[in-house]
């Protein structure tokens, strides 16, 4: 049972491009104030330095926390082909948040044998999103 | 509405093996195929090999997801000498159904490394014309062998040589050394 907190997820790419976001909230709350979301953006994208340091003294995929900001944790995942799957969340969620990679990372890998999805492109499958909203669902929010 | 999806969506298979192999006469409709269709659009040898390059750089990034989720059980590589063994062992059983003949290391440049392959499959249905005798359709390989080394985060160019059956000369960017020495002296 998970402690309802609030997930801003994204798959960035090798020129530190994100290629799909997505955020998740408790279902009970309401619409945050809409100047979140660039912050998530940021805090995401400064911790891609850290990432990148820390991907090469392990060769762990799931990197655990690597970043802290204000109440903000970041925890991040390193695919063999180095694309890299960054969660903001503000509970500690170890088992969920790794449960939710690995599922997201599998969606990834099937998703680019099609042979029309160009690698380090914006992913815009609507089936995509719907397997990352019941992913999410079923191991962030609970 | 329609009642609703009779194909199962991509995103829906399982990612595990199923078969393994498939027709070589099949494939090798396909490759030759590929090399004509390149060869109608170039002026000039090197730029036949870029082209076979970059069809195989699409086959690559591919691979490299699905056999480290496969074959390595989700475990990365980070030192040089690992995933050239990778590429030697894994990347070339699944392709070929079986490992790459030689590895070996340029003694003058610690950069470069050589990888021997007697008789490459994809060069198995094809005779190179004598006035033309650099073609070697292995670039196609090489091109594989680049996309991955590239996108484990080992930049290299990686180009095939008619040498001893095939070898494909893979140099390695300065960088990749410097972390790489790094990397053991910690």
């Amino acid at each position: 049972m998970a402690v309802p907190g609030n997930y801003y997820f994204a798959i960035v790419g090798h020129h530190d491009n994100p290629m799909f976001e997505m955020e998740f909230a408790p279902a009970n709350k309401e619409p945050k104030k809409e100047d979140h979301r660039h912050l998530n953006q940021f805090i995401a994208h400064a911790a891609l330095d850290l990432v990148d340091e820390s991907m090469w003294t392990t060769t762990n995929m799931y990197l655990r926390l690597v970043d802290k900001f204000n109440e903000w944790f970041v925890s991040a995942f390193v695919t063999a082909g180095r694309v890299r799957l960054i969660c903001l969340h503000d509970v500690k969620n170890d088992d969920g948040i790794k449960n939710f990679f690995m599922e997201m990372y599998e969606t990834y890998i099937k998703h680019s044998m099609n042979p029309f999805y160009e690698p380090n492109t914006p992913i815009k499958s609507p089936a995509f999103e719907k397997k990352a909203l019941f992913y999410g669902r079923k191991y962030l929010t609970g | 509405m329609s009642s609703g999806k009779q194909r199962a969506s991509i995103l829906d298979k399982s990612l595990s093996k199923g078969k393994t192999e498939v027709s070589l006469t099949a494939y090798t409709l396909l490759f030759s195929e590929m090399v004509q269709y390149s060869h109608n659009r170039i002026t000039s040898v090197n730029e036949l090999h870029n082209k076979l390059s970059e069809l195989g750089e699409r086959v690559g990034v591919r691979m490299v997801e699905l056999l480290f989720v496969r074959e390595r059980n989700y475990k990365r590589e980070t030192k040089l000498l690992n995933i050239l063994m990778f590429v030697k062992g894994t990347l070339w059983k699944s392709l070929f159904g079986k490992e790459a003949d030689k590895l070996d290391r340029a003694t003058d440049d610690e950069r470069i490394y050589y990888l021997i392959e007697k008789e490459p499959l994809v060069n198995k249905f094809i005779s190179v014309p004598r006035d033309k005798s650099s073609i070697n359709c292995s670039a196609f390989i090489a091109g594989i062998i680049e996309s991955v080394l590239v996108s484990t985060g080992f930049p290299a160019k990686v180009t095939a040589l008619w040498h001893k059956g095939t070898t494909f000369m893979i140099k390695f960017d300065d960088a990749v050394l410097t972390r790489d020495k790094q990397l053991e002296g910690r």
